[in-house]
């Protein structure tokens, strides 16, 4: 069995220098301090991204993209497909685990400061990232064909519609026409099957390219003594694997005792449900825009608030630029402090969502 | 040459003049009435207020249609002319109104399909015949149309539009002190707000469910008789009406006179009809008339009994499908199925009326085959939900057995 | 080494035994389902010369019950069999021609319009189709 093995092995390695990626590898280090928990979570990104594509490409072989069978062909899926409810509520859990795991992994790598020089590219591929993801959240979410789905498709891309001069012609794009109809439909799922994923194989191979040629960041001032290291491959590949299996455990019990529900299908003709939230990554947003005075001076308040958005993130993708200290290797606790008011913002605005607050 | 000076100057001036006084004219055209009443307070000013709202007010017609007089006159007494016929009596209300509304040609002018006969039907009502009487404490015309405000019947608003109808009635006849002296509970309207209809109508907006005016009558309202109060349930619940029709019962309610519907379901505070009014229990029905032991009281035990199996069947399917359900296995099919059966138990309690031993066993054979049809579907879901946790528990092991294998080479990786 | 032998044999089976546990529900996904995807957004609701005319058959569409009628012409109607004032079930009436709903009498004509009763609105018509010996029932468009 070893001498099969070996004989596979140095078959492939004459054809593709494995010998030489795997030397490369060997030395590959990756730092081992206090703060390296939170290296795992982006493995962790990458790990439910191939369960999506996996559990996706699957649903793709029963799901119909048209208006007339879409919430039926998911009702098929998870009434007659063996298993069928299983891919489902995989896909939807792992969905909303992977835009958490975003969040997180951001939020650590910009606390950590890994942003900083030489992996100012890293950060600006993964701000991309983040909004690649969102619409992902955003396109799927319509694909059933439901009535939670349906309004908050409408309620998104409504407000979509209030940016100035561009507004409506980048929501007649996103729609297919001036609303949620049966041409949006196969639109979004034409984002979400082939050019979102075009899209991510892209910034995500520059992505993953650039950390491995740069390897992982240390944070800012810490003293030799504090750090030791272990390789890449096999030590740190191990631990990320543990994190993936119990990942794993966490989905299917979720899956389980939590399984995703089918909703009524949507009817266009009925009248917006009062209580219509969207996806609980975007409720920050949602609650900003529903909290902010109607009119500020002249300047309509919710467009005001998406500018205010839209900048806001600028100013986050170009953190790396902006924070002149850090690229020194000196501390930056002003940057810091911006991070945590975001972070603060973020939870307390989607806390506030829920309390079913007059708003 | 003075001549002509003095011709130009007298054409100017009355031209002048006559501009000036133009709008006094035109403010002179709109009602003297309305200009003098709305400085006045109370019960003089409410006319003017409520008026723009008025039905008669939209098709043109003003304070002087009804009330004469002439409005364009400012001088109070050159207004109150002799065709000024001021508030009418209360005993005299009713023809005062019908002064025009049962005059057929001034009323098709406005509305050709409008009915005349209110006032000819009122005559006939229990209100018209004690007014005749004397008693003035009846209800005349702007006792349930209101005064000066009057919306047409079918606007929201309008004291006789179907959700505000129980309120104006129950304005007299529910109020102790304004009924004593006759002879008639005051409880209508309060046990009528308790009923089914009233739920229909007050909670699920239908306005087809009946009113005080669809049994009583409106103009010509009366208590109804025996035999109209069936035909008037008949109207909506044509099945249970044809049944009981068909049935034995029929001939003896019509000997005994009793009224149809009424003895069982009672007639302002109608209940939904629950299955322990079938039968002979405390809450049931026939043994109002039946008693122990009779052939009659044989075949409601049975009907009973049949009706209540189906009922727990039914209860026992939907218990177990919402289980599966909460468990996460999806029930959409056996869902449809119960419904069916829901639809059924319907027809059967329906049947209850037509007194069929063997219709109703016969439907309930039906019933029962699709309900143990249900029943084994909810079953199986739940074999399904629990083959689920299963392999949930099976995969988990792997993982776990998987997850400490990798544990412990990590622990041997650092510890080298 | 007996140690590490034990934590290899660990790890092998509950590799082995996860990806198994992984590739079975896999697997049984894609092996074609028995019954086809009919809900299609439309059903087969009838055989032809299943009905005589004059008469009618209710039958399940999604989720809720539908009528289909073979009026007297031979022409072959469809509807939502849900009256629209309480939900009940209708029926279809063949002396009168008409669709009625026997809880509270509402009655509807042959293009699902409200004819007497309480209904608020009219049936949802249905398209029908004949293909072949199917009759199809489909949402309108």
């Amino acid at each position: 069995m070893r001498n099969f093995l070996k004989n596979i092995f140095s078959y492939l390695d004459s054809r593709f220098k494995l010998s030489e990626l795997a030397e490369l590898a060997g030395k590959k280090k990756v730092p081992v301090h206090k703060h390296s928990l939170w290296y795992y979570f982006g493995g962790i990104c990458l790990f439910l991204f191939v369960i999506q594509v996996i559990t996706g490409i699957l649903l793709l072989l029963y799901y119909t993209p048209s208006v007339d069978s879409a919430y039926e062909s998911v009702h098929f899926i998870i009434s007659q497909v063996k298993f069928g409810w299983l891919i489902r509520s995989v896909h939807s859990w792992s969905a909303n685990i992977l835009i958490g795991a975003i969040f997180v992994h951001m939020f650590s790598t910009f606390f950590l400061k890994a942003y900083r020089q030489p992996r100012e590219l890293t950060w600006i591929s993964g701000f991309f990232l983040l909004l690649v993801f969102l619409a992902f959240g955003f396109s799927g979410y319509l694909l059933p064909w439901n009535k939670l789905s349906f309004f908050a498709t409408r309620v998104g891309t409504d407000i979509v519609g209030t940016l100035p001069w561009i507004g409506e012609k980048v929501k007649h794009f996103i729609l297919g026409g001036s609303n949620v109809s049966g041409a949006t439909l196969p639109r979004f799922f034409w984002f979400h099957v082939a050019v979102l994923p075009a899209v991510t194989a892209v910034i995500l191979g520059i992505h993953l390219v650039l950390v491995q040629i740069l390897g992982m960041s240390k944070p800012v001032g810490l003293k030799e003594s504090e750090v030791r290291e272990i390789s890449f491959f096999p030590d740190f590949i191990l631990k990320d694997s543990l994190g993936w299996i119990l990942i794993l455990a966490l989905i299917g019990v979720l899956c389980v005792f939590f399984p995703w529900e089918v909703g009524e299908k949507a009817d266009p003709f009925a009248s917006t449900p009062l209580d219509i939230k969207p996806e609980w990554y975007f409720l920050f947003m949602f609650t900003t825009l529903k909290l902010v005075p109607a009119h500020v001076l002249f300047l309509e308040g919710e467009m005001l608030a998406i500018l205010g958005f839209m900048i806001g993130g600028l100013v986050w993708m170009l953190i790396p630029v902006l924070d002149r200290n850090v690229s020194r290797e000196k501390r930056s606790p002003a940057f810091s402090l911006f991070g945590l008011l975001v972070l603060l913002y973020i939870i307390v605005l989607t806390a506030l969502s829920y309390l079913h607050l007059k708003l | 040459m003075a001549h002509k000076n003095i011709k130009k100057n007298v054409l100017f001036l009355s031209s002048l003049s006559i501009l000036f006084l133009l709008p006094s004219f035109l403010f002179a055209q709109a009602s003297s009435c309305i200009a003098c009443h709305k400085e006045l307070e109370e019960e003089l000013l409410q006319p003017v207020e409520a008026f723009p709202l008025d039905i008669h007010n939209q098709v043109g017609l003003g304070c002087e249609s009804c009330h004469g007089g002439n409005p364009r006159e400012e001088d109070i007494d050159l207004a109150k002319d002799q065709t000024f016929r001021g508030k009418p009596e209360r005993k005299d209300i009713p023809k005062f109104c019908a002064s025009c509304h049962a005059d057929v040609n001034y009323m098709k002018s406005f509305n050709p399909s409008i009915r005349v006969d209110q006032l000819s039907l009122y005559w006939t009502s229990w209100h018209g015949q004690l007014l005749k009487k004397g008693d003035q404490k009846v209800a005349v015309c702007t006792d349930c149309h209101a005064v000066h405000g009057i919306q047409k019947g079918t606007h929201p608003k309008s004291w006789t539009f179907p959700w505000n109808i129980p309120e104006t009635c129950g304005r007299c006849h529910s109020d102790k002190e304004h009924m004593a002296g006759y002879k008639i509970s005051t409880t209508q309207e309060a046990e009528y707000r308790e009923s089914v209809h009233a739920h229909a109508l007050f909670d699920k907006k239908d306005l087809s469910a009946p009113v005080c005016n669809d049994c009583h009558g409106n103009h010509g309202a009366v208590p109804p008789e025996v035999t109209s109060i069936a035909q008037v349930c008949r109207q909506c619940h044509l099945s249970p009406g044809k049944l009981f029709s068909d049935s034995p019962h029929k001939r003896a309610f019509d000997e005994m006179e009793i009224s149809e519907c009424e003895a069982c379901h009672g007639n302002h505070r109608i209940d939904p009809p629950t299955d322990e009014m079938l039968g002979t229990g405390e809450k049931g029905v026939c043994a109002q008339c039946h008693d122990e032991g009779s052939q009659a009281f044989q075949v409601a035990s049975q009907m009973r009994e049949m009706i209540l199996d189906l009922s727990g069947k039914i209860e026992k399917a939907e218990d177990l499908l919402s289980r599966a359900f909460q468990k996460g296995v999806e029930v959409s099919d056996p869902r449809y199925q119960l419904n069916e059966v829901n639809t059924l138990l319907v027809m059967i309690r329906d049947l209850t009326h037509g007194l069929s031993l063997e219709s109703i066993e016969e439907k309930v054979k039906e019933a029962d085959q699709k309900a143990a049809g249900v029943i084994s579907q909810g079953e199986e879901a739940l074999r399904e939900a629990r083959r689920r946790r299963t392999g949930l528990v099976i995969t988990l092991i792997f993982i776990f057995l998987l997850a400490i294998g990798l544990f412990l080479k990590i622990r041997r990786k650092t510890k080298k | 080494m007996k140690r590490r032998n034990f934590i290899n044999f660990l790890f092998g089976g509950g590799l082995i035994g996860t990806i198994v546990t992984f590739l079975y529900p896999v697997i049984r996904y894609i092996i074609p389902p028995g019954q086809s995807q009919s809900r299609i957004g439309q059903v087969e609701a009838a055989k032809m010369g299943e009905l005589a005319p004059n008469s009618s058959k209710i039958f399940k569409f999604g989720d809720v019950p539908g009528i289909l009628i073979n009026t007297k012409e031979g022409e072959l109607i469809a509807f939502s069999a849900v009256c629209t004032h309480l939900a009940c079930t209708v029926h279809y009436e063949e002396e009168t021609e008409t669709i009625l709903c026997p809880c509270h009498n509402g009655r509807f004509d042959l293009s699902g319009k409200v004819i007497s009763g309480p209904p608020p609105a009219p049936l949802e018509a249905y398209n029908v189709e004949v293909s072949g010996e199917d009759i199809i029932v489909s949402k309108k468009a």
